[in-house]
């Protein structure tokens, strides 16, 4: 005899059954957590925008942001502008940090223009300006945000991705890794811009040389640091005439 | 184990020797070898198959008698990647550091093949109670190769283990770096994970010879 599950009749509506219940209880999930999880994502950027200007509760050798409690104020604080330059226009904006790059980038390739975040940090005296950059490593987005000063040498940068090999690609995000940006050129000695590229063949693991536009690469990870290479270059480029208007000024 | 009859506690100590889901049923093989470059990353994927395993197979244990026989590795599919999205969410909106470490494993834990051979094999013929328990051993069984996978890959491949530096600065050539060691680069490539789980297999039938299959 058939059984009462085994009828094409059940099965159809087992399947909508189902279909209806864990859609529904994802769904409610999903916008239940929504609010906590926007705001977790929202201080995750203020923390690395700060990171990459070099405000952080580093140890000798351990990485940690500024913590989640203080970091409002410290965001305050430290960052003194956030700029948005959109065809050569430069505004103000409060809320600059919170414009989604990878969304520019799509509406800029459906030709509308695109508008580019700057946020001006002051750290001891000294003033960084900190560019958000997106791009492609080996399996999914990485991004990151590089701290320059006014002749656009890099000052530190925050890397991370959404889905590269763990313990290979993933390292990006690790301090050994990022520390080596610090003091880094992005023009070449004739004063055209490189920007800075993860290479295998240089003969420099501790990095002394900053002037060769080169950070050593993670072993193993050749894709996802050729896409940081790319994404260094191609973002960073469309800052150069700000800071051109920033020179002449 | 007073608190497990013989029965069960077979269910939980047979994966990890004589009937491990890696070396014996050959099933979780892809994520042996994505994820074990380093040891940390290891640790936690183990313990993220740990959870998902051992609720999935009671979720699916005490719906086995209602499941459409035609449909259900669908319903299966379903069960396990609702789990794990919710588990995603919920880390996302209460614990986000952990998240950020966890979200690379989430796809890999629902195709890792353990999971939903556990289902079919097991979960789908016995009670809620056994279905826990060997879902427990498996991941355990699955956990104990990945670690052992990754102490030898980052030890060797990075000479760290858990990202402290065992073995000395590599760069500043200090510890054994200083008597002319060098990393094997080659470790953390995948082939190495393939290699270092064939000579455990090696290690482990030619200490039971009754583990080798014949032709």
């Amino acid at each position: 005899m058939e059984k009462r599950t085994d009828k094409n009749s059940y099965t159809i509506l087992f399947a909508i059954g189902m279909v209806l219940i864990v859609g529904s209880i994802l769904a409610y999930a999903a916008s239940a957590l929504k609010p906590n999880i926007d705001e977790n994502k929202r201080i995750e950027k203020q923390q690395n925008i700060l990171y990459a200007m070099g405000v952080n509760e580093n140890e000798e050798g351990s990485m940690a942001f500024v913590s989640k409690d203080v970091i409002a104020g410290e965001f305050a604080k430290y960052i003194t502008k956030q700029l948005v330059i959109q065809d050569g226009n430069v505004t103000e904006d409060e809320n600059a940090y919170l414009i989604d790059v990878k969304k520019e980038q799509t509406s800029a390739k459906a030709g509308n223009s695109r508008r580019l975040p700057l946020f001006v940090g002051e750290r001891d005296g000294k003033t960084f300006y900190v560019a958000p950059i997106r791009g492609k490593g080996l399996w999914d987005a990485v991004w990151g945000f590089v701290a320059m000063d006014n002749d656009m040498v890099v000052q530190g940068a925050f890397f991370d991705h959404k889905g590269e090999t763990a313990g290979l690609g993933a390292n990006i995000n690790k301090r050994f890794f990022m520390d080596d940006f610090i003091g880094e050129q992005l023009f070449d000695a004739s004063g055209s811009f490189k920007g800075i590229t993860i290479s295998k063949s240089n003969a420099d693991p501790l990095n002394k040389d900053k002037t060769d536009n080169e950070i050593d690469a993670i072993a193993g990870a050749t894709i996802t640091g050729d896409g940081v290479s790319a994404m260094l270059r191609s973002e960073l480029k469309l800052y150069l005439p700000y800071f051109k208007t920033l020179k002449n000024n | 184990m007073g608190l497990l009859s013989k029965k069960d506690s077979k269910l939980i100590l047979d994966p990890l020797a004589d009937n491990n889901p890696i070396t014996i049923q050959v099933l979780g093989i892809c994520s042996a070898l994505a994820i074990t470059a380093e040891l940390e990353a290891a640790i936690v994927m183990s313990i993220s198959v740990l959870f998902v395993l051992g609720l999935g197979n009671v979720v699916i244990s005490l719906i086995r008698n209602i499941i459409p026989s035609k449909i259900r590795i669908i319903v299966q599919l379903t069960v396990v990647a609702a789990l794990v999205i919710i588990v995603d969410l919920v880390l996302k909106a209460f614990a986000y550091e952990l998240s950020k470490t966890l979200s690379v494993f989430v796809g890999l834990i629902i195709t890792n093949c353990i999971i939903m051979g556990r289902f079919e094999a097991f979960a789908l013929g016995n009670g809620p109670w056994r279905s826990f328990l060997d879902g427990i051993g498996n991941s355990l069984g699955y956990g104990v190769i990945l670690i052992i996978v990754g102490f030898f890959r980052e030890l060797l491949g990075s000479g760290t283990l858990l990202g402290i530096e065992v073995l000395g600065d590599p760069i500043a050539k200090t510890g054994l770096y200083a008597m002319g060691y060098e990393n094997n680069g080659f470790m953390l490539l995948s082939p190495m994970a393939l290699i270092v789980v064939g000579i455990i297999i090696w290690v482990q039938r030619s200490r039971n010879k009754a583990l080798i299959e014949d032709h």
